[in-house]
């Protein structure tokens, strides 16, 4: 039962450094413009605001809207329990996990898009149309790019999967397991609406697809759907940099201490792309998703081809 | 044995005592309801005790029909098929009570109930049958009863044109069937089915004709077109049942003649995988594109069907390869895909009915705030659009991962198979994927459009929800879909022994396996603990909230203070990304008059997306055998001394040929 308890403070660490992250791309993105930028614990300061205030609700809503947040957060924290953390375990791991990991973030934005239809407004049903039809092209992408480690490591759950990658995998799979790492990051991207498919700045133009569909939520609400967004920045995040650090085979707690350098870092290069790059026209932004989703499935035949 | 027979007398006696009562509609609606209930219960007990691992001797009869004999036999397999169909069955007389009570005295609803029982014990009829004759006599009959029961509101063109496509689809699918069953019979003089056994060469032929025989019932793309037009035109109850079960003893009679075919050759399971790949991806792709919410939920069907056959395309290369592991998977997932469709469909379907009552509408652009005065249908339409999208904690889920799992252990691991079944494995992986997330896209719409957001138009102002004859087999659906949710570990287990069957192998030998109960209890226990963190942190919040003001305003449009409903996206508008990013496939006409002088009076745009195998396949190929064989037209003139002058001919022909 201890060493239950010791699994989850990778969890515990996900819960705490999550909005951390947002702080860290914003700052990067200051830097580039010269600017002194926000604090980097501003998104603490939000959130504990925003828990502070009362609440305003559409006449229009149902307790759809209400539900939503409410098991966004719920599924998000779920999938937290299946995330391994360079070389430790995850916490609850089983064959097929990475699946569920997939599926429940699914169940998430299923009800942030009904919960954004249910306002009635046309500006929101545009967010909640866009973050359907890229999801759809995102999902095989990170599939069959989860699938592909499987079949590079052999083993069929996240915690196994990541504990199989070492150097040795680098050698044998190198190329494909780096193709796979550029799918994981495109759909990193998309799935948390960064530039260059959404930016997360513009609130008040027609150029959103997160921003637009949370727009009718204050207070506590806003809280709970800003950290649920936070958190699957670290847990998208977290595949990222798992897959990253795998070569250099480390385990415990440096392990644990490297991802979190790993993850800062990753936030920084966010921070980067936001800087560097415009957002994308939104006709554009399927052909880079389909370029994950053959990206991850190149990365698969080049791990069946070469290393069965 | 005895309680099979006495439901099948129950429902095709009762069904004829349904015509008695013509025109009492208050008799006919207890009897018909009634007979099904009775009916269903009676079939229930053998099929429980199938389930719990009794073997129950079958029965033969001698018949006179030549070939034929009466022979019943309830197995595992037929277990796993007749349990929906009796419980939908059920349910939905339950539902058709109320939702057919506005026809009452105008149309004869005797016959309709007549029909409904018939087509009940014909579809138990078929999946107990162990004799061919009896086996097709059993599939026509349910075939004419669901042709009549679609046909009901048959003074409308649209449905008595409905009503011939499926009449022709479906013979058309009896006729291969029919082919098929001579073909394995040929070597005997009966057609019973413990005789059946395909020679060598026959065996890859004997599958094509099964796959087109059962895959037009099953509805496989591109046999599916009769689906968007049948399941619409039925009334509601009737379409849960089609599209619930009806199109399910095509999966069963397919998965019966495998098990006369011996072992596959792997090619057997890479065609079902690319026909489940195609119906699965192209089924939801035009159920995106749709506005009849009937017309969506049909095509969904196709698609699920789709996921059916992908996981029996999994089990049958888990056979060909000699992994009894993925086999064990494969057919898991798609038997128990086959449950929770009956389950998840039906409740849609009759939750549409519900919606179609309540506004007099099926199109989803005229909807809009309906969960304001329809909470029930609305919530449990909600609970089943998370179904049917496969996602966690509900039932579709359970069923998409283990046929998940099954591509999964093929693909790595000790277990993973040569790299052709590899490459499949990555096809069903990668095409569940993607119909998972268009799946979300077009339930997303068709919830949040018709039950969110405020009334697009006066139908849908002036909704009321139904009675409690209505409500309660929905509910009572969509609690079964939660249960089996959560559940998953014991769902497998029961399922072992038809899997058994289906893979040929004897129960005590077969590979049961352990990492994937596993996996299915992590998951209910995932379920529960997300289930709980849901409750912990609505109570916070609204503890959060007690004291402070929480106030409702009109919904935030950007300082636009006076928006209207008509400025709500539609359902149309919400697809509309998708449907021209697929338009290779979907082929959308669109109607637009643009608004032209500075004072532009009207304007007005409208699309429709058609089927693109009925538009390009079979209107084509159907003109042309019209124009062919309106060149001996000339032999049909009516004149009986004729016809009959011509039969002596045809006679004599074949005894000169006979004997000669």
């Amino acid at each position: 039962m201890n060493t239950f308890f010791v699994s989850l403070l990778p969890v515990l660490l996900g819960l705490v450094l999550a909005p951390l992250l947002l702080g860290v791309i914003h700052r990067t993105k200051a830097v580039f413009a010269g600017r002194h930028g926000s604090p980097l614990l501003q998104a603490y300061s939000d959130l504990a605001k925003l828990l502070r205030k009362g609440a305003v609700y559409s006449r229009t809503t149902t307790w759809v809207f209400r539900a939503a947040p409410v098991i966004g957060l719920a599924s998000v924290v779920s999938v937290m329990v299946l995330l391994p953390i360079t070389g430790n375990s995850a916490p609850l791991s089983f064959v097929g996990d990475l699946i569920v990991f997939i599926y429940v973030l699914g169940l998430m934005r299923f009800f942030t898009v009904v919960a954004a239809l249910d306002t009635g407004s046309s500006f929101e049903g545009m967010g909640a149309s866009r973050e359907v039809h890229f999801s759809a092209l995102a999902e095989p992408a990170i599939v069959v790019g989860l699938v592909a480690l499987a079949s590079a490591t052999g083993f069929l759950s996240l915690s196994g999967i990541f504990s199989a990658m070492s150097p040795t995998t680098w050698v044998v799979a190198g190329p494909a397991l780096a193709l796979v790492l550029a799918a994981l990051f495109i759909v990193f991207l998309a799935e948390n609406s960064r530039i260059p498919i959404d930016d997360p700045n513009t609130h008040l133009e027609l150029t959103m697809i997160h921003e637009v569909m949370i727009l009718d939520y204050s207070g506590p609400d806003l809280a709970l759907v800003l950290y649920a967004a936070a958190l699957k920045l670290w847990v998208l995040g977290a595949l990222i940099v798992n897959v990253a650090l795998s070569p250099l085979g480390l385990n415990g707690i440096r392990g644990v201490g490297l991802f979190v350098a790993g993850m800062l870092v990753l936030a920084v290069i966010v921070g980067c792309v936001e800087s560097m790059m415009a957002r994308s026209s939104f006709l554009k932004v399927p052909r880079l998703l389909v370029t994950a989703i053959a990206l991850s499935g190149i990365a698969f035949m080049l791990i069946v081809r070469f290393t069965a | 044995m005895n309680f099979l027979v006495a439901s099948l007398c129950m429902f095709f006696a009762g069904g004829l005592a349904c015509l008695a009562t013509t025109g009492r509609p208050h008799l006919t609606r207890w009897v018909g309801s009634s007979v099904a209930l009775i009916g269903g219960a009676l079939a229930l007990v053998p099929t429980c005790m199938v389930l719990g691992g009794r073997v129950l001797t079958g029965l033969h009869l001698h018949w006179s029909m030549p070939f034929g004999s009466i022979a019943l036999d309830m197995d595992a397999l037929s277990a796993v098929f007749s349990t929906p169909i009796l419980i939908i069955v059920m349910l939905a007389a339950v539902y058709g009570t109320e939702y057919l009570r506005p026809f009452e005295g105008k149309k004869n609803l005797a016959q309709s109930w007549f029909f409904y029982n018939l087509l009940a014990g014909s579809m138990l009829l078929v999946v107990v049958a162990r004799n061919g004759m009896l086996f097709l006599l059993a599939w026509e009959i349910m075939s004419l009863a669901s042709f009549f029961l679609v046909t009901f509101e048959n003074e409308e063109e649209s449905v008595r044109e409905a009503g011939w496509i499926y009449l022709v689809a479906t013979h058309i699918g009896t006729a291969f069937l029919l082919v098929l069953f001579v073909l394995l019979g040929r070597d005997n003089s009966t057609l019973d089915f413990s005789s059946f056994a395909a020679s060598p060469g026959f065996a890859g032929i004997a599958f094509l004709l099964a796959l087109v025989g059962f895959g037009t019932k099953a509805g496989f793309m591109p046999m599916h077109v009769w689906l968007p037009e049948a399941h619409p035109a039925a009334p509601s109850h009737v379409s849960a049942v089609m599209s619930g079960v009806m199109i399910k003893t095509g999966i069963y009679g397919l998965v019966r003649i495998l098990t006369f075919l011996g072992s596959p050759p792997p090619w057997w399971g890479w065609l079902l995988v690319s026909v489940g790949a195609i119906s699965g991806i192209l089924g939801v792709l035009f159920a995106l594109a749709q506005h009849d919410l009937k017309r969506l939920l049909a095509y969904h069907s196709v698609e699920n069907m789709g996921i059916i056959t992908m996981g029996l395309g999994i089990g049958l290369l888990g056979m060909s390869y000699q992994s009894p592991v993925v086999a064990f998977l494969g057919f898991a997932g798609s038997f128990l895909h086959v449950m929770n469709h009956a389950l998840f469909k039906s409740l849609l379907f009759l939750s549409a009915g519900s919606v179609i009552h309540g506004s007099g509408t099926r199109d989803i652009d005229h909807m809009g705030g309906l969960l304001k005065r329809m909470p029930v249908t609305g919530l449990v339409f909600l609970l089943g659009s998370v179904a049917i999208c496969g996602l966690p904690p509900l039932n579709g889920f359970v069923s998409e991962f283990m046929i998940y799992l099954g591509s999964l252990t093929s693909v790595a691991g000790n277990m993973r198979l040569p790299i052709a079944g590899i490459v499949a494995a990555l096809v069903v992986a990668g095409s569940l994927a993607l119909i998972g997330g268009l799946a979300v896209a077009c339930f997303t719409k068709a919830f949040g459009i018709m039950f969110l957001g405020e009334a697009r138009s006066t139908h849908a102002a002036h909704v009321h929800e139904s009675g409690l004859a209505m409500r309660l087999p929905m509910a009572v659906l969509a609690a079964a879909c939660i249960i089996i949710g959560v559940s998953g570990p014991f769902w497998m287990q029961l399922l072992g022994p038809a899997i058994a069957v289906a893979t040929g192998v004897a129960t005590d030998t077969q590979i049961y396996p352990t990492f994937a109960a596993h996996a299915l209890w992590m998951m209910t226990l995932l379920a529960v603990a997300g289930i709980g963190l849901v409750g912990l942190l609505t109570f916070v919040r609204s503890r959060l909230l007690s004291a402070r003001s929480v106030t409702r305003e009109p919904t935030w449009d950007c300082g636009y203070a006076s928006s209207t409903p008509r400025m709500q996206y539609t359902a149309s508008s919400f697809a509309e990304p998708v449907t021209r990013m697929f338009n290779v496939f979907l082929r959308t006409r669109r109607r637009f008059s643009a608004p032209t002088t500075y004072f532009p009076t009207s304007s007005s745009f409208s699309t429709e997306t058609r089927d693109l195998f009925h538009e390009s396949l079979f209107r084509p190929a159907f003109t042309m055998t019209h124009r062919f064989l309106s060149r001996i037209h000339w032999l049909q003139h009516g004149r009986l001394n004729l016809y009959i002058l011509s039969m002596i001919a045809a006679l004599l022909v074949l005894l000169v040929w006979k004997l000669g």
